[in-house]
């Protein structure tokens, strides 16, 4: 046992806490591998610590995520990039465990030092490492491996290149599914790197391999694959390679390839030119959006705006609108809330006429929805809304949905809009807000559910916020001193709460004027929890108010308190009499 | 060759396989004479993994016992080559570690107590020679991972003497066993950090005092440790869990409900199938059994309380409320009793290997049904034809709701089914065999054999479709003594590559091969 110098003290039980039986102190260690580093010195890093490191790497899954995300940041511990090479043995076994997120971490990891590295380093150390990988005994040496190729193959000679290719072809026909995943998943990065020679020869054979896999999990990610390949070829290579590729894939019998193909359709509209998109992207796509199956129409609508947006106004309005308006009424509650989220990024697109002809009717539609998610959707995306068709008309159809909403019988759905009014607040502006909405804002400070009247305080606040602090002298303040009598302690306590809130929006003056006497009325309250609320409260006043008002009015009252009977009270009261002191003392 | 009963005139040409001769190969927990059978102990899963080499039980008592094939490893020595050179050995195994899986519950929202029995064990792909399998109770699926971990020891540190460490050292352990210590010792592990005061300066050498702990490792421990939990996902009893061929998903079945979950994520599950009508009064038919096709990641099977066996196609959408097959056996006229839907309950369904046939087991029979003809089983196997007469008392001690278990061989050529009195069957299935053994889990399995041809295949008219009766073979018990319904043979399995069986008799694991 060596002696240990006092100062070191700390750094030693970090080192040896690197073998704790307890997970947490290891993780502990290991979170601050950089300290233990530099405590050991570069040298020491490299010629002990990540050996150690290497050497113990059975530890929990937890500890070696740990350790595979520090060693990703390691390089300055080791004496800079020229030593990088020093990281990969650890994290090369970390590529080969068994859980998933160790392993992501540890290819993450490499990327990383991979890109920093020498190009020369690169082909002496890193070529090899993934080539160990690449033919390794598991298939999760082999899952990993398919994630690194992409940062050596520009760094590598023509002759490694070639070898590369064809590692990454076998890989493409593993045995396991899941080594043929990733590399379906990795295949677009690979391909970036690849020269486009090649990627005509080799490159496309493998992408249409894997588009014919058995295994529908593979295929899934092959169509991941299909626009990142798109972009990187020309446009007539595209047409003739990847085209044809994913217009079978939009008719394919599993619903999840076709799903994906929804998902993707528009990102490939750019790489094959307008023509193509025309003649065959939208017909698939069209089709898509009259699916079947219920995903692949939720899909398919969740992108509509996307898609709008690529093609010509006119062939929107032709082709696609139809299929909307037939959304609007589809059976499934989630396609509908799909088409609600997204519809209105459809009219810059579509212009002001058909919009207002065509879309409108739909948008209404939505906005009855008996499904509240469906029209909650519309409501989020109300300044879009308000661009196109002016605020009196929403004015109109809007306000009966929202009072419905404000109502309806589930919390979740009267917090969801709860939340929007700030927003509808903004695009409505003053005017508008007070006859109606006002009354609602109040209304929900008095819900049976806690989140609602927590949420209504919070608008409140925002609510001053956006109209200031003198439009909430007129309609806030009054209406919650009103409340503050309340015969029921919890929503007293709500008001309470808002004013907290509202205290610092409305400046030093009104909170001294109008608050501050209702709160400290409160802290005479029967129910003890009113009043160490009001502790609470006046505890975070202190900063808004001014120093004589601190002394002459919140001091006694939290004097006061501080001899109440209940303990809590004390408590809250003794604590607010410090921060009085504090601030007292920093004057 | 003790039974060459089936050798009759009449068998097609291609001659079928002559029936195997079964021999006592182990035992695992043998009861010693009049010792009395604990409940926990009664062996209630049995599994064999993909490449035969390790065996996996679950018993009543939430435990999972492994074993591992001790023949096969690998030969290098001389000694060991020449060893290879004497005649097939058949396979034999050795206990090789057990678990803790799960422990009994109570769900205090609906005042239900959960048994920590296991119903179903599955193995998943290995890999870094770590083993995984999946094992449910009721309610609850685990995800476990049994690996060899270097017992380590630090034998030098900085503060204090050697202490042992614990990564790598209790067997048995689950993610549970950690959380307890690191509240206590949260306060510990604030200390040392924070006190780690950043105003010491650190010479560019670093502090030449400092050294990383030295650990010395010699032996080797197997730890089991638990990896996923899927729980939450099933309002009634998981009846199955199945693994699908891409190595990523897996299904549970319940008695209304079958869920499609991702190995990698607990916390969701979709449902693909769901037969729970929306008014449960008009409930006439439940899930029994589920099970993914071997090869076709889209395909499954399950079985119901009906008799019928049902295929979907996960492709077709992403609920699967209608089946692609439905594979239906059309009962003769004029032949219903009481008894004809409870005995019609398929009780366990399994793919050959190559997913051409499906095995069936209800009451009464084991059928095997070819997916590409949904008219009817090509040949149905009677397992205990002599019960028939005795249904009443059947139901009367409720053994009638027994829900035995059936396995295929590696080839498909053979199939194997559990009875009473601790009997098994074994039927040939090549066109032509009449092969058609009875077993009893004892260490003289031939003992109950009775000498007695079977009847050969009865042609109905196709030759694809057989229905062979073996049954009657048995009678009566030949010595007279009246059925043991206590003692039930419900669980086995085949091994996936040879000749060899592995079947449960209450708490005792009998090994067979032939």
């Amino acid at each position: 046992m060596a002696m240990i110098d006092e100062p070191l003290y700390p750094i030693a039980i970090l080192i040896d806490e690197l073998k704790n039986e307890d997970i947490q102190l290891r993780l502990n260690s290991i979170r601050r591998l950089s300290t233990i580093a530099r405590a050991l010195g570069e040298e020491r890093t490299r010629k002990e610590l990540i050996p150690f490191l290497s050497e113990n790497n059975d530890d929990d899954d937890e500890v070696l995520l740990v350790m595979a995300e520090e060693l990703g940041v390691f390089i300055p511990y080791i004496g800079g990039v020229e030593y990088a090479h020093v990281l990969l043995p650890p994290l090369e076994t970390l590529c080969t465990v068994e859980e998933t997120c160790v392993r992501e971490k540890a290819v993450e990891s490499l990327c990383r030092i991979g890109t920093q590295m020498k190009e020369s380093d690169l082909v002496d150390w890193f070529v090899p490492l993934v080539k160990r990988l690449a033919a390794g005994e598991w298939f999760t040496a082999r899952v990993s491996s398919c994630g690194l190729f992409h940062i050596v193959y520009s760094s590598a000679p023509d002759l490694v290149k070639t070898e590369l290719r064809s590692i990454y072809g076998q890989l493409c026909q593993d045995d396991m599914p899941m080594v043929r995943r990733s590399a379906a998943s990795n295949l677009g990065k690979f391909a970036s790197t690849v020269e486009q020679g090649h990627l005509k020869a080799d490159i496309i054979p493998m992408f249409e391999d894997l588009t014919k896999d058995d295994q529908d999990s593979v295929r899934l990610l092959a169509v991941e694959g299909c626009a990142a390949l798109g972009k990187l070829l020309e446009s007539q290579d595209c047409i003739t390679h990847i085209l044809p590729v994913i217009i079978s894939f939009s008719q394919d019998k599993s619903w999840r390839v076709r799903y994906m193909v929804a998902n993707q359709l528009y990102e490939l509209c750019e790489a094959v030119g307008p023509e193509s998109t025309r003649t065959d992207l939208m017909p698939a796509y069209v089709r898509l959006l009259r699916d079947n199956e219920a995903e692949v129409r939720i899909a398919a609508a969740g992108k509509v705006t996307k898609f709008c947006r690529i093609l010509e106004p006119q062939l929107a309005i032709q082709h696609i609108l139809p299929c909307v308006k037939e959304l609007s009424s589809d059976s499934s509650q989630h396609v509908r809330s799909a088409l609600a989220s997204v519809i209105m990024g459809m009219a810059p697109v579509l212009g002001k006429d058909a919009t207002i002809e065509q879309l409108l009717p739909i948008f209404l539609s939505l906005l009855k929805d008996e499904f509240p998610d469906v029209r909650l959707n519309i409501i989020s995306k109300l300044d879009q809304v308000n661009q196109v068709i002016g605020v009196d008309l929403l004015s109109q159809s809007l306000l009966p949905a929202i009072v419905e909403l404000a109502e309806d019988r589930h919390w979740r759905v009267r917090l969801a809009i709860i939340e929007y009014i700030p927003l509808l607040a903004s695009q409505l502006g003053v005017g508008f807000f007070n006859d109606e909405l006002g009354t609602l804002c109040m209304h929900w400070l008095e819900d049976k559910v806690y989140s609602i009247r927590d949420a209504a305080a919070n608008n409140l606040k925002r609510l001053a916020e956006e109209f200031g602090p003198d439009w909430a002298l007129q309609h806030i303040i009054p209406q919650i001193m009103e409340k503050i009598n309340n015969p029921h302690y919890l929503y007293r306590m709500t008001i309470l709460h808002a004013i907290s809130l509202l205290a610092p929006v409305m400046g030093s003056e009104i909170t001294c004027q109008k608050l501050l006497p209702v709160i400290i009325t409160a802290s005479k309250d029967r129910v003890p929890n009113i009043k160490f609320n009001v502790a609470k409260v006046l505890q975070s006043l202190i900063p808004i108010l001014q120093q004589p008002v601190v002394e002459q009015t919140v001091r006694p009252a939290l004097v006061e308190l501080s001899e109440d009977p209940d303990v809590d009270v004390r408590y809250f009261a003794s604590q607010a009499l410090h921060a009085c002191d504090s601030v007292m003392m920093s004057t | 060759m003790s039974d060459r009963g089936g050798e009759d005139a009449g068998q097609p040409a291609a001659s079928p396989p002559p029936p195997l001769e079964w021999k006592f190969s182990q035992v695992f927990g043998e009861r010693t004479v009049g010792e009395e059978v604990q409940e926990v102990d009664i062996i209630s899963a049995i599994e064999f993994d993909k490449s035969g080499d390790h065996l996996a039980t679950g018993d009543r008592g939430g435990r999972v016992v492994l074993f591992e094939r001790t023949d096969t490893k690998d030969h290098t020595g001389r000694k060991d080559l020449e060893r290879l050179d004497y005649p097939v050995r058949h396979p034999e195994f050795r206990y090789k570690t057990e678990f803790q899986s799960h422990e009994p519950e109570f769900d205090y929202l609906k005042s239900l107590e959960i048994e920590e029995k296991i119903n179903k064990i599955r193995w998943c792909q290995s890999a870094n020679g770590a083993l995984f399998l999946l094992s449910t109770n009721d309610k609850t699926i685990k995800f476990w991972k049994v690996q060899e971990k270097k017992v380590r020891r630090v034998s030098e540190m900085n503060l204090n003497g050697p202490q042992p460490i614990g990564n790598g050292s209790i067997a048995g352990s689950s993610t549970s066993a950690s959380s307890g210590t690191h509240l206590l010792n949260g306060g510990h592990a604030e200390r040392s950090s924070n006190s780690l005061g950043m105003e010491l300066s650190i010479p560019p050498g670093g502090f030449p005092s400092l050294r990383l702990p030295v650990v010395a490792s010699n032996e080797t421990n197997l730890l089991a440790r638990c990896r996923r939990v899927y729980a939450h996902a099933h309002d009634y009893h998981i009846n199955s869990i199945s693994n699908n061929s891409d190595g990523e998903t897996f299904i549970s079945a319940d008695d209304l409900r079958i869920n499609l979950w991702n190995l990698e994520i607990s916390y969701q599950s979709f449902n693909i199938v769901d037969v729970k009508p929306s008014n449960m009064e008009d409930l006439t038919e439940v899930i029994t059994a589920a099970e993914f096709h071997p090869l076709h990641c889209n395909t499954l099977a399950y079985s119901s309380s009906k008799g019928s066996i049902r295929l979907i196609d996960l492709r077709q959408s992403a609920l699967c409320d209608n089946h692609s097959q439905l594979f239906e056996e059309h009962e003769v006229a004029g032949s219903r009793s009481f008894f004809t839907e409870i005995i019609a309950s398929v009780s366990d369904i399994k793919f050959s290997r190559d997913g051409r046939h499906i095995l069936s087991r209800d009451y009464m029979t084991l059928k095997l049904w070819d997916i590409n003809m949904d008219s009817g089983p090509v040949a149905t196997f009677q397992v205990h034809e002599h019960l028939r007469p005795r249904l009443c008392d059947l139901y009367e001690n409720d053994s009638i709701f027994d829900k035995f278990e059936c396995c295929l061989s590696g080839d498909g050529s053979r199939v194997a089914t559990g009875s009473y009195s601790n009997q098994f069957r074994v039927f040939g299935t090549v066109p032509g065999s009449s092969e058609a053994t009875t077993l009893e889990a004892s260490k003289n399995p031939m003992r109950r054999q009775v000498q007695l041809p079977a009847r050969p295949g009865r042609s109905l008219g196709s030759l694809t479709r057989v229905v062979r009766r073996g049954g009657e073979s048995l009678g009566a018990e030949p010595d007279g003594s009246p059925h043991d319904f206590t003692t039930k043979l419900l669980h086995l399995a085949w091994h996936p590559s040879e000749n060899s069986l592995a079947c449960a008799a209450a708490n005792s694991l009998y090994m067979y091969y032939a």
